[in-house]
């Protein structure tokens, strides 16, 4: 698939891979040997007919790969692109085994961008469902409540959207960045949500402003609750609150959702930095590390505990980021924030690693190699090393039991909550995850909301 | 009044909810930023939130321009904890500046719940005084100082503090809310008491929800996020001087915007 430069990409936030042209997606729909097994459908979390949209590429019948695309997924110029499609449906596809599975997450995407330009509604003609009078109020507007409030919504029944902020998408907006994500295509398919019949109500926080008490008693007979672990963690090591150092979520928020990169147009400011340290080894983390050289930085550095095989970015997004310039100092760890005499910070104090027996997750543990301290100069830091679930809506809501993790006590295969009543799906439920894992509990949830509803 | 704005704001679903020692999240437009403003007042049955501002940035500028009628596009809360409020027994509530709006609710509330409160209010000079009789209608008590004697007792709001502390009258609680530097300042002149004094910090915050971490403070040398854990905190134990530099991060950038905004619209006579 076509990128923009390296070079070139790495000073403007447009978006670095430009899709297949026409002539791409058909040759690349007609490697596809239609084979009986369907395994790629197993691999995808919200079951996309796969080989069925591929097929109608090939046939040239846009409007039926759009259709059949949307009959399951109705974010697919999202999950085209965020999608960790190597490790779902591209690895179980038949022609894995022998060379390069199809690239059903660049398919996707062609379909959905075809669908964009192409079709003027809002999307395929929508068949009204019979309407069944019932109410769900859904929390959250990111991947998850999306899923379950377009599934829902389908099956006919009466869907609000509750959004803290002031716009939906959620982590969509705030989090993955326009290069990566452009965010009309969010708006776009977020509109598409909506036209379903949702109702959305922005700006209202759910445990402050309404609770779920309260909705369960003011008419919605279900909730679904999908509101991201929102809360950042930090590194718990002296100096960490000097002026200069971020979360990774205060960060892409700003720049992002805030337009930072776009001041004094936008009036939201954020630090651009000369020497920027990005903490961490996941897909946040290369995106802060991209969105800091896009603002200006001279040098972007990625500062990782591990080494690069147990880095838990997208190969793809790892890839992206050296290209275009990021520097990786690997096997290191900061012990410390050193400030000038304004609080702001100057240096991190780093040590090495090495690499020991694997831990609980299966990767080797990192153990701290003595002596090893060094200063090293620095004007902003990103801390991008997860989150942990926000406590707003477990501590005002009765009977909602969480885990010892402080996320919501959620069964895996029906989303129901500890409370009656109560569906949870998405990174409030598992921990932080990805933006198709979230659709996929969204998904299911959806399915037992109705069953709930129906009985 | 210069500078200083009371808004009466339509928002049924944040005044249905608001109590004393609560804050909203506003962003005026499309390329606003987002802000917290103190929530002075409500009226549940009418539906509105009453907010108090000083012009000091870009935001709360154009904020000041708004006439009635205009919309804000986001108005989010209520946030934030509210004031612990419960029977103490002597409860002093200190105001500095505009501040004044945001104590009367905790004064009203505080003397509800059948505490004896004193009210000590300060300003810099008379022009800057406003509430004088809607705050000494909810407490037992009012002293009001400004800094340079303009009207009523000259001085800063710490020295009646001071003297009411000495008098070794039993003083349960004091509530300290203003400016930062008016706030260690008073939490200074009761710890010697040993009187707990909650404060209410106000530091920068992005979407006020906990999600950002922008609003880290350090309180007993742990670190909280003001927006979630606060922004009430005992006063005694938080790291002023950290809060007071994170106050000034963008101190460049705010100047920056400010000029060219005032170079787009020119200033008000």
């Amino acid at each position: 698939m076509p990128k923009q430069v390296p070079n070139l990409r790495a000073r403007n936030f447009n978006e670095v891979a430009l899709g297949y042209t026409a002539e791409q997606a058909q040759a690349e729909a007609n490697r596809c040997i239609q084979c009986p097994k369907h395994s790629c459908i197993d691999g995808c979390p919200v079951e996309i007919d796969i080989p069925g949209f591929i097929k109608a590429i090939r046939d040239d019948d846009m409007p039926e790969a759009v259709r059949i695309m949307k009959d399951k997924n109705s974010l697919p110029g999202i999950c085209g692109r965020v999608c960790p499609q190597e490790t779902q449906c591209e690895a179980a596809c038949s022609l894995a085994k022998k060379g390069a599975p199809i690239a059903i997450g660049r398919l996707e995407r062609y379909v959905a961008d075809w669908e964009r330009a192409n079709v003027k509604s809002a999307g395929s003609p929508i068949v009204q469902p019979a309407p069944t009078s019932k109410r769900v109020a859904v929390v959250g507007s990111g991947p998850a409540s999306l899923t379950a409030a377009a599934d829902l919504a389908k099956l006919g029944h009466s869907v609000t959207i509750f959004e803290a902020l002031h716009v939906a998408g959620g982590v969509l907006m705030y989090g993955i960045p326009e290069f990566r994500l452009p965010k009309d295509i969010v708006q776009a398919e977020v509109g598409y949500v909506v036209s379903l019949g949702i109702e959305l109500e922005l700006d209202t926080v759910v445990g402050k402003t309404v609770t779920v008490d309260e909705l369960l008693s003011n008419g919605y007979q279900a909730v679904f609750l999908g509101p991201g672990a929102g809360a950042p963690m930090f590194l718990n090591i002296p100096g960490e609150n000097l002026n200069g150092i971020y979360s990774a979520n205060e960060f892409l928020t700003r720049v992002n959702l805030m337009k930072a990169y776009r001041f004094s147009e936008y009036d939201t400011p954020v630090k651009v930095g000369k020497r920027v340290a990005v903490i961490g080894g996941g897909n946040v983390a290369m995106d802060s590390a991209r969105c800091a050289l896009r603002l200006g930085a001279d040098e972007v550095y990625i500062i990782y505990r591990r080494s690069e095989v147990e880095m838990p970015a997208r190969r793809e997004e790892v890839e992206n980021a050296m290209e275009e310039g990021i520097q990786f100092k690997l096997l290191t760890n900061p012990k410390s924030c050193i400030g000038d005499e304004s609080g702001q910070v100057k240096a991190l104090e780093l040590y090495e690693m090495e690499l020991g027996e694997p831990d609980d997750s299966g990767r080797r543990r990192p153990i701290p190699k003595p002596g090893t301290e060094y200063i090293f100069d620095i004007d902003v830091v990103v801390v991008a090393l997860g989150t942990r679930p926000n406590p707003i809506i477990p501590s005002t809501t009765k009977d909602l039991e969480t885990t010892r993790w402080g996320t919501i006590l959620t069964d895996e295969v029906t989303g129901k909550t500890s409370k009656l009543g109560v569906w949870c799906g998405g990174d409030m439920a598992t921990g932080a995850a990805t933006v198709i894992s979230a659709m996929g509990a969204g998904k299911r949830a959806a399915t037992n909301i109705d069953e709930y509803l129906e009985a | 009044m210069p500078d200083i704005h009371l808004f009466k704001v339509a928002a049924p679903n944040v005044a249905k909810k608001a109590q004393a020692g609560q804050f909203v999240v506003i962003r005026i437009d499309e390329r606003g930023e987002r802000i917290p403003l103190t929530i002075a007042d409500w009226d549940r049955e009418e539906g509105s939130i009453t907010i108090v501002f000083m012009e000091v940035g870009t935001t709360t500028r154009r904020l000041a321009l708004l006439e009635t009628g205009d919309f804000i596009a986001d108005f989010i809360g209520p946030l934030g904890l509210p004031t612990h409020i419960e029977k103490f027994g002597t409860v002093i509530c200190v105001a500095g500046g505009f501040a004044v709006a945001t104590i009367m609710p905790i004064a009203r509330a505080m003397r509800i719940e059948g505490n004896r409160v004193i009210s000590i209010m300060g300003a810099r000079n008379k022009s800057l005084i406003f509430w004088e009789d809607k705050l000494r209608g909810v407490s037992d008590q009012l002293i009001v100082t400004t800094d340079d004697g303009s009207h009523a007792r000259q001085g800063l709001v710490t020295e009646p503090l001071k003297e009411l502390l000495e008098t070794g009258e039993k003083i349960d609680r004091v509530i300290a809310i203003g400016p930062s530097i008016m706030m260690k300042f008073c939490a200074k002149t009761t710890q010697p008491f040993g009187v707990k004094t909650i404060v209410s910090l106000n530091p920068i915050m992005v979407d006020g929800t906990g999600m950002c971490g922008c609003c880290r403070v350090s309180v007993g040398g742990v670190t909280k996020f003001a927006c979630v854990d606060g922004p009430d905190f005992d006063g005694h134990q938080v790291d002023w001087d950290l809060l007071f530099a994170r106050q000034r991060i963008y101190l460049d950038e705010e100047k920056r915007s400010f000029e060219q905004w005032q170079s787009q619209y020119g200033t008000r006579s």
